[in-house]
């Protein structure tokens, strides 16, 4: 170590360097689209926006605020991703939980269950049809339902709850006469703190970003989340609301045309800001979620 | 602490001791904690697969699963048969190649030069940052491609421009598509999926560092020969899952990076499925295509499991 104090430096500042480089690679896109949504659309089309807001203007979100179809989608996110992550917790933990205990009879079967349907599913049109069978096509649960257990999140629990909550406290409690859901709820949940955390953000963003079941399973517009709307919206350009009506005037429409694409930067800010405000604050729990899976996956 | 561990050991037997026999109606509350997910996964997972059959089927919603005739292999023969399924197959295979070959390694790099930072603070900030494009939606991303590569306003045609290349209509080459997929899953991801090696990196024992400074290996020697050996059942682990799945690519970006011009290269087995299935409602040569896939997938998935076993002693299971 004390051989090449002056290679060690040089080193040191090349790690620095590359992170820096990958630090700006990973933020230039995020901060240049958060900055298009504030800037005047014509100077973003031209080039014109380098980091910076180029002729500050609101208007972009002005527009979104008055644009119906997209509140509605995000009434339903805000519904899908709340009951979705109350559903997936309450399925998962106590799950988990069972079957991280030695004593539970037949748990390597009821595990093999578990583990088969991740290499192997009905697939596609199957699944389809059992949901149309169940009558569930067209309802909230369609969007609900593909999300409640992530096999998954049942290892990393089990395996959290297997290693980090001492056997030794539960069987004190067994032995004093505990029932197994006092001692559930009363002893490892709170002890279990980090992986719950784990989970309701895996569960919360995985409602908030999915739009596959909604295409799938849903064609009420009223029930589609806001994923849904902004791939209407962002990538098959169905603003037709916001492009009809009187725009017999050239100019006008081609302001509109400006107004939607600095629009379309607006709803991307809008949609992924709740997410990225979220996940800072669960970030610490990330390595013991994600490492659980991995040693006994 | 050999005491501590024979106390445990006492404890253990006299517990089993105490609840054999007795072990199922003393435990009934832990079924009933199991129930509401085996419910779930018998109806949501295990009952398509009873619907699986109509693979071999030529299936009529009149008649039902059950009530449609047998057909046996001919949805099979009929894609193999097909000339535009042995594209599909290219392609899926050509994007999930080229994601094991730079895909893989990259949140491998970028874990072992984030461990080197020395100020933890840092190290940390540079984490949170490296996440936050895996919490962005897909739906979400590709507006970004979109608009970012735009040949006329994108911004990296821009900067293109500045050093005199292009414009070019990215989204719209066909033979650049797998590139940019990649690329943007990399820029997507590489952070998350390196959280797990930072954590088996933080678990190697810092003596074997020490002995090698006091032999004198410089720092890239260490990261060569501590370091990465160190995280090699890691990565064996998810070499093996994502060698596993090389013929299944996710279907979500693909679908919405796809548009006429890219079709070629962009058509894979997943994207194949959806359409002739839910657009063109073949439910039965759909479901015959998707099972082939998993069928491979599976077989894939076991063979390279035995191999990793054999040659590196590091298997799932």
């Amino acid at each position: 170590m004390k051989k090449n104090p002056i290679d060690d430096k040089v080193f040191d500042i090349l790690v620095i360097l590359l992170s820096v480089a990958l630090l700006i690679l990973t933020l230039y896109p995020l901060l240049y689209v958060l900055s298009a949504s504030f800037s005047d659309p014509v100077a973003v089309t031209k080039g014109e926006l380098w980091l910076l807001p180029k002729g500050f203007t609101l208007d972009g979100y002005e527009a979104i605020f008055d644009y119906e179809p997209i509140w509605i989608g995000y009434r339903n996110t805000i519904f899908y991703s709340i009951a979705g992550t109350i559903l997936s917790l309450f399925f998962t933990l106590p799950c988990a939980y069972a079957l991280s205990r030695k004593d539970v009879k037949g748990r390597n079967i009821f595990m093999f269950l578990f583990l088969f349907t991740m290499f192997f599913n009905g697939g596609m049109i199957p699944t389809y049809l059992a949901m149309k069978q169940f009558r569930l096509l067209d309802t909230i649960w369609a969007v609900l339902i593909p999300g409640v257990v992530g096999v998954s999140n049942v290892i990393i629990a089990r395996t959290y709850f297997a290693t980090s909550v001492p056997w030794e406290i539960q069987e004190a409690a067994i032995v004093d006469g505990c029932s197994n859901t006092k001692l559930f709820l009363k002893i490892v949940l709170p002890l279990s703190m980090p992986i719950v955390a784990v989970l309701t953000l895996y569960a919360f963003v995985y409602q908030w970003n999915q739009f596959f079941n909604a295409l799938i399973y849903l064609s009420d517009s009223n029930l589609y989340p806001l994923q849904l709307y902004l791939r209407n919206i962002l990538l098959m350009d169905q603003m037709n609301a916001l492009l009809e009506g009187d725009s017999e005037a050239r100019q006008a429409l081609l302001e509109r045309i400006q107004l939607k694409e600095s629009m379309k930067y607006g709803i991307v800010v809008v949609s992924s800001l709740p997410v990225l405000i979220i996940y800072p604050f669960l970030q610490k729990y990330f390595a013991k979620g994600v490492m659980m899976g991995a040693i006994k996956g | 602490m050999t005491k501590d561990q024979n106390m445990k050991c006492q404890v253990k037997k006299t517990n089993s001791r105490r609840f054999s026999g007795k072990s199922i109606w003393n435990n009934w509350e832990l079924y009933l904690f199991m129930l509401p997910a085996l419910l779930y996964i018998l109806l949501y997972c295990y009952y398509p697969m009873y619907g699986v059959q109509i693979a071999f089927k030529n299936f009529r919603a009149s008649a039902g699963i059950q009530g449609s005739e047998w057909v046996g292999m001919e949805h099979f023969v009929k894609f193999l048969g097909n000339p535009v399924s042995w594209e599909l197959i290219r392609n899926t295979l050509s994007i999930s190649i080229l994601a094991l070959v730079i895909g893989f390694p990259a949140p491998i790099i970028f874990a072992l030069i984030v461990n080197e930072l020395k100020s933890k603070r840092f190290q940390k900030m540079v984490q949170t940052i490296s996440y936050a494009p895996h919490f962005i939606s897909t739906v979400v991303l590709v507006s970004m491609l979109t608009s970012l590569l735009d040949p006329s306003t994108g911004i990296i045609n821009k900067i293109l421009g500045i050093v005199g290349g292009g414009p070019y209509d990215f989204m719209s080459r066909a033979d650049w598509f797998a590139g940019i997929y990649v690329i943007s899953d990399i820029w997507q991801h590489v952070g998350w999926n390196a959280v797990i090696y930072l954590a088996a990196l933080a678990g190697i024992d810092y003596e074997l560092h020490e002995a090698a400074m006091m032999d004198g290996a410089s720092r890239l020697k260490r990261i060569w020969h501590i370091n990465l050996p160190g995280i090699l059942p890691t990565i064996a682990i998810l070499l093996i899952l994502q060698t596993g799945n090389l013929m299944s690519v996710g279907f979500e970006k693909v679908f919405l990076m796809q548009n006429p011009l890219n079709l070629e290269t962009s058509e894979i087995i997943s994207t194949f499925v959806y359409k002739m299935g839910l657009q063109y409602r073949q439910y039965s040569y759909s479901t015959a295509i998707g099972l082939f896939n998993s069928i491979i997938n599976l077989v894939l998935l076991v063979s390279v499991n035995f191999f990793a076993k054999k040659a590196s002693g590091h298997g799932l299971w």
